[in-house]
Formats: C-alpha cells, structure tokens, sequence
C-alpha cells in the first residue's frame, strides 16, 4: 500500500534519510524503530508532505502521493503526534471533529459532536470530557484526544509518532493496547515509530529499523528477537556498546 | 608582507560581508512579498473560515480599542498642551484646534495606533503562531486537510485590513477629544468655538489618508505576527525570537510605510 524507494533527505547539507525504501502492505502494522536523530519523523513527515525529500519515490496504492490532489491523499490519513498537538483555541470536541466542522467531510455540528462523542468514549474518555480544553487535561488523556482525533473522519491508514513518549508506562501500556485494538478493529494500515520496545511488542505485525537514514533491517515483529542483526540486537537490549555509537 | 596583504584584502572582505547582508535582506524582501502574495489570495478565494474571522475581529479589532482610546486620548491632551505652549512664543494659541485635528488625523493617530497594534497584536499573533508551529501544531492542521495560510493567515489579514483603520478612526476622534478636554477645560477655549475650528480646518482628504494608513499598517501588522510565526525556530527560544523579530519589523515597516503615504497623499 505504502512503498518508499530510494528515498533520500538532507537539512543544510547534513544527511538525515540516505536511501531508505519500504513497503507496507495494506493493512498490517508497521513499526520503525531506531535511536534519536536517525530520521524516523523525517520519513513519516516525507510520507504526508510536510517534507519534500530530495528524491526517491513514494507510492501510496501504486500512486506517486507528491503528485495529484494532496487534500484527497491526506483525507486517507489519521495521525497521532508526538505531544498529540491539539489546538490550544478548540474544546476537545472541535478538535476531536475538526475534520468533520469543515471542508469535504463537513457534517451538520450536532453530528459532529455526536461523532466526536463516540470516538472519545472509544478511547475510554466520558463525555464530560468533551468541553474541556485540552490543557485541562493530563498528558494521557491528551493522548487519548489525539487517538481519537486521529480516528474520527474514519482513515485507512493511520501514523502514530512515538505514542508513547512522556507517558507512565501503565498509560503507555493502556495507549499501546487502544491502538492495537483501533488498528484491528478498523482494519487499517498503521505506521509507527517509536523507540519503545514495549511499543513495538504491542503494535507491531513487522518492524523495520531506521539507522543512519537507510533501513537496516525488516521483518515480522515475531523474528526481531531472533535476527542475528548486531544492530537490532544492540536496539532491542538496550545496549550501551555494540556497532550503533552512542555518546557518553 | 602580510600587514600589506591584509590591508589589500580587507575592502574585498568589508564589500563581501556587505554583500552577503543584502542578499539576505533581498531574500527576506522576496519571501516576505511572496508570504503577503499567498495570504492575499487565500483572502479571495473560498472557504474562509468564519469562526477564526469573527475571532480575529474580536481579538484584533474589539479588545484593542481600550489600549487605542487610552493612547489617543492622553496624545491628544499632550499635543493641546505643547501646541498652547509653543505657540505662545509668537501669539499663536489660538491654532490649538486646528493642530490638535491635523496632527491627530494625519500623522499622531494612525502612526500610535499602528504601534499600539504592533505591539499588542502583532507579538500576539506571532507567539501564537510560533507554539503552534513548534508543538507540531501547524503540522496537524496540514495532516487534517487544512491550508494553515488559509486557516491562520488569511483569517487575521482579512481582519486587520477591515479593523485597523475603524480603530484610527476611533483613535482621531478620541485624541481630538483628550485636546478639546485639554483645551476648554484648563486652557480656556470655548467649546463650541473649538469643535467649529476642527471641524473647519479638516479635509476630507486628511481622513482618507488616516484611513488608508490605518489600513495599511493593519495589514503590516498582522502579516509580520504570521509571517515571523509560520518562521519561527524551534523550542521556547524560537517562539521569543520570533515574537521580539515580529514587533521589530512591523514597528519599522508600519514607520516607513508612514513616510510614503505621507509623500503620497501630501507631497504635491
């Protein structure tokens, strides 16, 4: 469904993607892990166009998705964003529905709101909640608009950027297993990237790693512990020395 | 030797650094013109969305008018009071009216009333703009489907253009007020004498000029707190810069732009 080829992306001359190419099919989830700094949200930025890459190829259903009708293209999308990025001016509702109070998929505001309604209780929040404005609301349940937000207008696919950084890990634990279950129960193509590996246990159908902008490695979720990659491995275990150099 | 080539080499330098400033400024120009070009067609064509509208018309048009009426009114009495003195050198009291309105109505009232804009709207709009850039805000309006220049910029540029120059009218009005209370209260003008020889003494030109200024810096202030928002850095760092950058830039402009319109419509 989503393949990228060759991809490649610098910021003032300094490298970030050097050729990475990927696909994930149509409704699996694909998780991209990789330390901090190794373009994990430059790739999924390239993905929506909020970044144009260099050059490469990125194909969504056999489409390029740089050219065409970009509003149609993002109307296929939902995503979470890191610090879930909900508009400070909007009560929860509105931004649960924004998508649904303006443009193509407008709906009359009481629908909206009964719809706004429905994906928060899906993500476990009342609806006392709904007109509140998001800085009353503790980290997770920020998150849990921005779940909600990203699932309201209905997306076949789905981008979750480190879901779970800032969290406890009980409520990264509860946002892992919602995002599973949404993933399952709609059917969609997820992309994550994370670099929480209790995150990746939870999401992942296959997970690729990100490192020095190329995709080191990809397979199913179940053969990341097996793989004799030194680069995953050292990853996964939370190494401090192996082939990835950390600063100390 | 080298004290020579050092010498020979340092004009080259002084003119390369000198060069490279002006090609930044004239990139800055360009970007800054194409910001305004995009922002105006986002105001010609649909959807524009009324909530953010109505919004900046509160924001920018009915929460400033104490901070207007506040200025304009001590201007006023201010400008009464040194008119009354000065003029007393050569016997010349009596024009308080007359300068009070002409200096309020071209000069006073647009000019303070676009720097109290600068400063409340303008820093305003760009701090907003810069958190929502740097909380990946902006990124999610795109990801929703939704043009931020249409969504943020058209809505205050549209706004301003409309509100700013009814605010300097409220500012002419209210400055020549704080002179006739100045004056009829402490400086011993009749009243009615004093509304007379204001209202004589003013063209209609002076106000189209006050107005056209009005709208004018409106349009600067609002495009320079968008403008430097949309550009702002990352991190609690980038959104002070490009608030202080915002004010800075639309405080000169706002100035330079009162000096051409001043040549416009008053040179001849």
């Amino acid at each position: 469904m989503i393949t990228l080829s060759d991809l490649h992306k610098s910021f003032d001359g300094a490298p970030v993607l050097r050729g990475a190419s990927l696909h994930v099919p149509r409704g699996s989830s694909l998780v991209i892990i990789g330390g901090s700094g190794t373009g994990k949200s430059v790739l999924l930025k390239c993905i929506l166009g909020l970044v144009t890459p260099d050059s490469g190829r990125i194909e969504i259903d056999g489409q390029d998705a740089t050219r065409g009708n970009r509003d149609a293209l993002l109307s296929r999308f939902g995503m979470l964003f890191q610090g879930a990025a909900l508009f400070d001016s909007l009560p929860v509702w509105q931004n649960v529905a924004f998508r649904l109070l303006r443009g193509p998929l407008k709906r009359p505001r009481r629908v909206a709101r009964e719809i706004a309604i429905e994906k928060l209780r899906r993500v476990g929040l009342g609806p006392e909640v709904a007109d509140r404005l998001p800085a009353e609301l503790s980290g997770g349940m920020q998150k849990r608009v921005g779940l909600a937000r990203a699932i309201a207008a209905e997306p076949e696919i789905i981008f979750f950027d480190e879901p779970t950084t800032g969290l406890d890990p009980i409520m990264a634990g509860v946002i892992n297993a919602l995002i599973r279950e949404i993933v399952t129960e709609m059917g969609v193509t997820a992309l994550t990237i994370t670099h929480d590996m209790s995150s990746v246990r939870a999401i992942a159908d296959r997970v690729a790693m990100l490192h020095a902008g190329k995709i080191r490695w990809q397979g199913p979720s179940g053969e990341m512990d097996a793989t004799p990659d030194p680069y995953v491995q050292q990853f996964i275990h939370g190494q401090a020395t192996g082939p990835i150099e950390a600063l100390r | 030797m080298s004290l020579g080539r050092t010498l020979a080499a340092a004009p080259a330098a002084a003119l390369g650094t000198l060069g490279r400033a002006v090609i930044r400024a004239l990139g800055a120009a360009g970007r800054l013109t194409l910001f305004a070009l995009a922002a105006v067609s986002h105001i010609l064509r649909p959807p524009l969305y009324p909530r953010e509208f109505f919004m900046a018309l509160l924001h920018i048009g009915w929460l400033s008018l104490p901070v207007v009426g506040m200025t304009a009114l001590f201007t006023g009495g201010a400008l009464a009071l040194q008119i009354y003195s000065g003029g007393a050198r050569f016997n010349a009291e009596a024009v308080v009216p007359q300068i009070v309105a002409i200096g309020m109505v071209r000069e006073l009232g647009p000019v303070l009333v676009g720097l109290m804009i600068a400063a409340r709207v303008t820093s305003s709009i760009a701090a907003e703009i810069a958190t929502m850039k740097v909380t990946e805000q902006i990124d999610a309006l795109v990801t929703l489907s939704t043009d931020p220049m249409k969504y943020l910029v058209a809505p205050r540029l549209l706004a301003a253009l409309l509100t700013v120059p009814l605010l300097v009218a409220v500012g002419d009005v209210i400055g020549i007020a704080g002179g006739y209370a100045v004056a009829t209260s402490a400086l011993g003008f009749n009243p009615i004498g004093y509304l007379a020889n204001t209202l004589d003494f003013l063209e209609p030109l002076d106000v189209l000029s006050s107005l056209a200024k009005g709208c004018a810096f409106g349009g600067i202030a609002a495009l320079m707190g968008c403008y430097c928002g949309m550009h702002s850095g990352r991190g609690a760092q980038g959104v002070g810069r490009a608030t202080k950058s915002s004010v800075e830039a639309a405080a000169i402009l706002i100035l330079a732009a009162n000096f051409l319109l001043t040549g416009v419509f008053f040179s001849a």
